[in-house]
């Protein structure tokens, strides 16, 4: 048996190397808590490799600069937690519409505005998706071990490539600063995806003619004689500008399409005792851990509870929470906002079961004794199926009683 | 050839190149980004003076302190002629925008001071009207390896010759005809004289260090060469 290649690492580092390992060769950042050791570990091991690094003067250029050097053919990645992710919205659309691939990692904080930098918070979920002004498409993976920073920034980098879509990879302080054991040993040798080139000569080539397959466009890097015109206007298959409607609809709808028909290709999602469960909890980043635990713990109590993390956020697994809606009697979502993945649950279960959130605001992880108690909470409201009055709230106990 | 948002920014829309047409003010992070990732390409950023001057100022001034190998072309017209008629950051003092309808109490930059004082390695000012001129300083500009500026003087007859009543676009070529001064008439012209006389031809020009070199170096550096 081959020797294993196990490390202990910081989840930035696992994601820096991971960025490594998927190809990546150009990183633009700005220094930003938590997420800097992603730069700082690429700015050591990109020349290294022949890669490039640049520190640039703020966010909004970090984010221009990857989508420049993506279109000579480099894979790019930038790395950024809550105020540098609102700065790098206009340009994460303009990646989206003129589809250049590149991944852009949001080690969440708490928010908004300066908020709290070095506390982990989930209060970015629903701007990842939505974040950018205009319907657009996006991918976001949520990440909740040092492992999954590896894998998931590798998996990021393959569906970026493959879809010609920015892929936004949530994190946040707890996970990222975290240190575990990681075995790369499988990990090293997950298959690349290359961006799809053209197959016919220059002359020939129409840059926004999508193959009809995919409704990806097959795209020709720049400075390869293959001269094109690319804008952030509304445009054509040629990709310059038209105001006719049937050509703005059809670039709307292929964006959409490109997605959502291929959406089972791309949602993942962790499930854990689902089989037999009354309870199904709905947790991300850091949360899911402390509510795998409290999973265990609420079967050691005879609470049939199981659990659902979804690596894939958008698309969301609308299809899965829809099958297990039918199965269960209530869904549980804790997470570290007032409440934002809930309202997709809820919508997701379209009323065949409750849906009940539990919010931690105080930036400090969720401890599995507090899912637990809501576990508990939530089981007993299911056995007696008492009044309204009696539904659990929302916040946590812990805020409860430190407000009370 | 990158631009950002504006008039002048439509621009690689009409040349044969790989062009890229990006956001406002960004065109020169686009551009570093492809610079950076591929040394080999010529990489020219046409752009406007609210475009660099205003939302992308922060952009050319780090791009001119890194010396990156970059020729920037600014359409400059003195106000913000896609939007109508605002007034930018070169437009003149007491001169009528629409958003200065009892004339501008700002001041002016100076594009080619501002570049070279950023870090520019070579900085030329044209104008529309001595078209033999530009695009020499352009070519001169695209030579440079380093960071060049190219400040070009344009007319909006449609909105600053309209607002400030100086006439047709064919008027607005006369002003320039009559304003422009060679850097050697400027020297033997005091302030009062030289008024809103606008200095052309190359203005600095001193070869320096370039970025993708630097980084060469460091590259060099990280794998023990």
């Amino acid at each position: 048996m081959s020797e294993r290649n196990v490390k202990f690492m910081q989840g930035n580092e696992a994601c820096a190397e991971g960025a490594m390992a998927a190809g990546c060769r150009f990183f633009a950042g700005y220094p930003i808590t938590p997420s800097s050791e992603i730069a700082e570990i690429l700015a050591r091991r990109l020349p290294q490799v022949g890669g490039k690094f640049i520190q640039m003067e703020d966010e909004i250029a970090s984010m221009a600069a990857i989508c420049g050097a993506s279109l000579v053919g480099v894979k790019a990645m930038t790395a950024t937690s809550g105020p540098g992710f609102s700065l790098k919205m206009e340009n994460l659309g303009y990646a989206s519409f003129t589809e250049i691939p590149c991944v852009i990692v949001n080690v969440m904080r708490g928010g908004p505005s300066t908020g709290s930098p070095t506390s982990p918070a989930q209060g970015d979920v629903l701007q990842a998706r939505w974040g950018t002004h205009g319907d657009h498409p996006v991918i976001v993976l949520s990440c909740s071990s040092v492992r999954d920073l590896y894998e998931l920034t590798v998996k990021s980098f393959n569906l970026s490539e493959r879809f010609r879509v920015p892929v936004v990879l949530l994190t946040d302080e707890i996970v990222a600063h975290m240190r575990e054991k990681v075995d790369l040993t499988e990990l090293e040798s997950i298959e690349l995806v290359e961006r799809k080139k053209p197959a016919c000569p220059p002359e020939e080539y129409v840059p926004y003619q999508a193959d009809p397959e995919t409704d990806v466009p097959p795209m020709a890097n720049f400075g390869e004689g293959y001269r094109y015109h690319i804008t952030g206007l509304t445009h054509d298959e040629t990709g310059f500008t038209t105001q006719k409607p049937e050509k703005i609809a059809a670039l709307h709808e292929r964006l959409y399409r490109k997605i959502e028909n291929h959406r089972h290709e791309i949602i993942e999602t962790r499930n854990y005792y689902l089989d037999d469960a009354q309870i199904a909890v709905f947790a991300y980043g850091c949360t899911a851990r402390s509510a795998l635990r409290a999973v265990r713990e609420a079967r050691e109590r005879g609470i049939r509870a199981g659990l659902i993390q979804p690596v894939t956020m958008w698309p969301f697994p609308d299809e899965l929470i829809h099958e297990v809606a039918a199965q269960v009697d209530v869904f549980l979502v804790p997470e570290m906002n007032m409440g934002m993945m809930v309202r997709e649950v809820e919508r997701a279960a379209h009323g065949q079961a409750e849906v009940f959130g539990q919010s931690l605001v105080t930036w400090e992880m969720f401890t599995p004794a507090q899912v637990l108690a809501k576990i508990e909470e939530v089981h007993n409201w299911v056995m007696s199926k008492t009044t309204s009055e009696s539904r659990p709230s929302r916040t946590s106990g812990a805020l409860a009683a430190a407000t009370e | 050839m990158v631009s950002g948002i504006g008039c002048s920014s439509r621009a690689p829309g009409y040349v044969d190149f790989n062009t890229l047409h990006t956001t406002h003010g960004r065109a020169i992070p686009f551009a570093t980004g492809i610079k950076l990732a591929k040394p080999e390409m010529t990489v020219i950023v046409v752009t406007g003076d609210g475009d660099c001057a205003a939302i992308g100022g922060n952009h050319l001034i780090h791009a001119a302190r890194r010396n990156i190998d970059l020729t920037v072309v600014v359409f400059n017209n003195f106000i913000y002629g896609m939007t109508s008629g605002q007034y930018s950051p070169t437009t003149p003092t007491g001169a009528i925008g629409t958003t200065a309808p009892y004339g501008n109490a700002e001041r002016p930059f100076d594009l080619c001071k501002l570049a070279e004082a950023a870090g520019a390695t070579y900085v030329a000012r044209g104008t529309a009207y001595h078209a033999r001129v530009l695009p020499n300083l352009i070519e001169k500009a695209i030579l440079n390896k380093g960071f060049s500026l190219v400040d070009a003087i344009t007319q909006c007859p449609v909105y600053f010759g309209r607002m400030n009543k100086v006439g047709s676009a064919v008027d607005m070529l006369k002003w320039q005809r009559d304003h422009a001064v060679s850097r050697k008439e400027a020297e033997t012209l005091s302030p009062e004289e030289m008024g809103a006389r606008l200095v052309i031809g190359e203005l600095y020009n001193k070869p320096a260090p370039e970025y993708c070199e630097l980084y060469e170096k460091v590259m060099e550096k990280a794998q023990g060469k």
